[in-house]
């Protein structure tokens, strides 16, 4: 009973001993801390690679895919229907995306992926990213008719509004195609009453108009002076509804496209999207053709949605589109027989499916040399392995720094020890045992590791979640942005508390403390009485 | 109070047999004690005098079990404790023997109660102690009592004079029920009234429930008091004069 006593004493009036413990508080709330933001950012990133990247990914080496998806289906349900909730079929290809910005051509390297639109949802995330609410429900190719978030769905109270998003959709397609109109007309009265003053206006107008209304005018016809001529249509364009059918721009759209928002929009110092284009834009695609050399082919699209995962190495990449007018476009329906091609299937497990068991069971059906079958794990294996082994390497270092304050409790211990000589030989001449006199010791370090580390939690938890409140104050402190979401791409930092985790931090630093008492308590065990006595 | 047995009439309460001690300060031996015999009957009450430096200390730490000796023997009720494994005699210090000192050796951190209750918290576990503490507080609060100490329960040592911290370290040698209560120089911090309050307690604990006293001191006034007189000198016993009696001079 003594040794509690006495321990609680001297807890109670050795605040230098506390001090001490100030450095194992520090440990052990900047562990938490760290582990916590790294456990967050690896889930979040995780959460946004498995977004878009289904559980299991069959590919094919060739960029002209394997025929018969169907049948490929059918085979891998066979290996390992039992696992498998959902597949899709998909095409993927390199492609090159120009938009108009101000009247200029802006040209970017995207991914062009043919999705089938009712099955791509249910085999990843994909119908979450989207920006308007019905397609989040079932998405669908065709324009809507307004009604786009404004505000980021996945995260409405954290982001900035998005305005330009109001009026996307028909509204802004109409009233894009209106002005143009106007504007034509104007210049055609302004032409005809000044009649004909240089030769070089007219080249300019039409280049203008050219350049101003690519919708109304076919790739193949840029230059030609009868563009003014709206009524005017293209029979071979492949993506209008109707072949011979003369189309209202403001009433039809081509083939609807779903862009990442990475590649309409950019992200300014403030955290707020600047849209290049909206929802009812129409873009060209260059893509190649399946076959044997590629050829490149162009055509007309309306973005119909914005696909924002938050990975911008995706938002900034891909570019969705349904997969029949992908499959026909690039000529991968065999014409005899009607069935098509893709590039790849991609498989959803079910929840408790083992990943890398699928993957291997399907490896031993599908030889190699045509087929890739990787887990979405495979796929960003180096980055997750990365970021888990700065995660180790932090871990260690930042244990360090407990074992440091480790060494600071037994050089204090040691002067207690010293100063408490003649108590402990009070205590050994009132009949104390040498390990009782050593258990005051240990139970000392104990207590000083449980506050120690009971603080470092109490500091750590408090610091994880308010860690965005925290950035903020030094973002307004310092001027400086610390967190810039235009490069993490999410506004948050995401911080997730394991407490197993948590478990072994604490028992790691109570372990340090009781550790680095151990000498001190030996030596105040082994001490003489009478000498003890006697210390002055 | 003691796991020891009752004694038989006979048996002397205390006694050592040729305790040889050296101390080794660099290359030279100091023989502090050569051969010491010495008796103390039950109920007895003797005074240990002798210049500095002759032993009597160091006697008083053998006989309490503090020190060890080079050799001989101490043996108390009977029973020969000097060879008792170190746990034993952790337990002998704390059920059967109670110690004063010069410097009368409080625990600051205690107060005067929690210190005179020490020896039983330490005597208990932590789930014992609960058990116990209601009758171990009304004891050292009795004992305090006793020794006109009961508005000072709650000070420090530091907050006590000389003269009560002398009266709490008695308490808590006696808190035990100790069967023998050996005290070095008790008197030897306190001035000369403090320290005759001190040297009468120890007469009436001696007279009244026959604690056997022995008193180490080098003021022959107060050794006066004893009702023997063990006088030592070079290492061993001079002169013994079990006849003096307890009566104040």
């Amino acid at each position: 009973m003594y040794k509690l006593l006495l321990c609680w004493r001297y807890l109670r009036t050795r605040w230098i001993a506390l001090a001490s413990v100030i450095s194992v508080t520090l440990g052990v709330a900047t562990m938490i801390v760290v582990n916590a933001v790294m456990a967050g950012f690896s889930n979040e990133m995780q959460t946004r690679i498995h977004g878009i990247l289904s559980d299991i990914v069959f590919e094919s080496h060739s960029l002209s895919g394997f025929q018969d998806p169907q049948w490929h289906i059918d085979e891998i349900n066979r290996a390992a229907g039992d696992q498998i909730a959902g597949m899709t079929p998909t095409v993927a290809v390199p492609a090159m995306l120009s938009f108009q910005v101000r009247g200029q051509w802006v040209t970017r390297q995207v991914m062009f992926i043919g999705i089938d639109p009712k099955t791509h949802a249910q085999v990843s995330d994909f119908g979450r990213y989207l920006q308007h609410p019905a397609n989040r429900e079932q998405l669908s190719f065709d324009l809507r008719e307004g009604g786009y978030d404004t505000i980021d769905s996945q995260n409405p109270t954290e982001t900035p509004t998005r305005p330009a998003l109001e009026h996307a959709g028909w509204p802004h397609r109409r009233m894009r195609v209106n002005r143009e109109r106007l504007w034509k007309e104007r210049l055609e009265s302004k032409n005809s009453a000044e009649n004909s003053p240089a030769r070089s206006v007219d080249q300019q107008v039409d280049a203008m108009l050219a350049a101003t209304s690519p919708a109304d005018d076919s790739s193949e016809t840029p230059s030609d002076t009868a563009a003014t001529d709206e009524k005017r249509t293209n029979p071979f364009q492949t993506a209008r509804p109707k072949q011979g059918h003369v189309m209202d721009m403001a009433e039809e759209q081509f083939t609807g496209i779903v862009p990442g928002i990475g590649l309409a929009s950019f992200r300014n110092r403030q955290g707020v999207d600047q849209f290049l284009s909206l929802p009812g834009d129409d873009v060209k695609i260059t893509f190649p053709t399946a076959g044997t050399p590629p050829k490149a082919v162009s055509d007309n699209f309306t973005i119909v949605d914005f696909y924002e995962s938050k990975m911008s190495e995706y938002d900034s990449n891909f570019v969705f589109v349904p997969i029949d007018a992908l499959q026909r476009m690039r000529g991968m329906i065999n014409p005899q027989t009607g069935i098509p091609s893709v590039n790849s299937i991609q498989i959803r497990l079910k929840p408790d499916a083992k990943l890398n068991e699928v993957r291997d069971r399907l490896r031993e059906v599908f030889p190699s040399d045509l087929y890739a079958i990787a887990t979405w794990k495979d796929k960003q294996g180096p980055l997750l392995s990365a970021v888990d082994m700065e995660m180790a390497v932090l871990n260690i270092l930042l244990f360090l720094i407990i074992a440091v304050a480790g060494f600071g409790i037994l050089a204090i211990f040691f002067m207690i020890v010293v100063e408490k000589t003649r108590d402990i030989g009070i205590l050994k001449a009132l009949g104390a045992t040498s390990s009782g006199i050593a258990g005051i010791f240990l139970g000392y370090g104990l207590f000083l590791g449980l506050v120690g580390a009971g603080a470092g939690l109490i500091l750590g938890l408090s610091i994880t979640w308010n860690i965005n409140q925290i950035r903020q104050a030094v973002e307004w402190c310092t001027g400086s942005r610390v967190f810039d979401p235009s490069i993490y791409y999410f506004f948050q930092i995401p911080t997730i508390v394991h407490p197993v985790t948590i478990g072994w931090i604490i028992v790691g630093a109570v372990a340090i403390a009781i550790g680095s008492s151990v000498l001190p308590a030996v030596r105040a065990a082994r001490l003489h009485a009478v000498e003890a006595l006697r210390h002055e | 109070m003691s796991d020891l047995e009752m004694p038989a009439q006979k048996t002397p309460m205390l006694e050592t047999r040729q305790i040889y001690k050296q101390y080794q300060s660099g290359s030279t031996t100091l023989d502090v004690l050569r051969g010491v015999d010495f008796t103390l009957e039950q109920g007895g009450f003797l005074a240990v005098v002798g210049q500095s430096g002759s032993g009597k200390s160091t006697l008083l730490h053998v006989m309490g079990l503090l020190d060890a000796p080079d050799s001989g023997e101490v043996w108390i009720n009977g029973q020969r404790i000097d060879n008792l494994p170190g746990r034993e005699k952790d337990r002998l210090r704390n059920n059967s023997i109670g110690m004063v000192f010069q410097a009368y050796h409080l625990l600051p951190e205690f107060t005067a109660l929690e210190n005179v209750l020490a020896p039983l918290l330490i005597r208990h576990g932590i789930f014992n102690w609960f058990s116990q503490k209601r009758a171990a507080h009304e004891q050292a609060e009795a004992l305090l009592d006793r020794f006109g100490l009961s508005d000072r329960l709650h000070h420090r040592p530091r907050q006590l004079s000389g003269g009560e911290m002398q009266r709490v370290a008695i308490a808590r040698a006696l808190i035990t029920k100790p069967r023998v209560l050996l005290a070095d120089e008790p008197t030897g911090n306190l001035d000369e009234e403090s320290g005759a309050g001190i040297i009468e307690a120890l007469a009436e604990l001696n007279q009244d429930n026959g604690l056997s006293i022995v008193l180490v001191t080098h003021d022959a006034d107060i050794a006066s008091q004893a009702r023997g007189i063990v006088r030592l000198a070079a290492g061993t016993v001079d002169m013994i004069n079990p006849g003096a009696t307890g009566s104040a001079a």
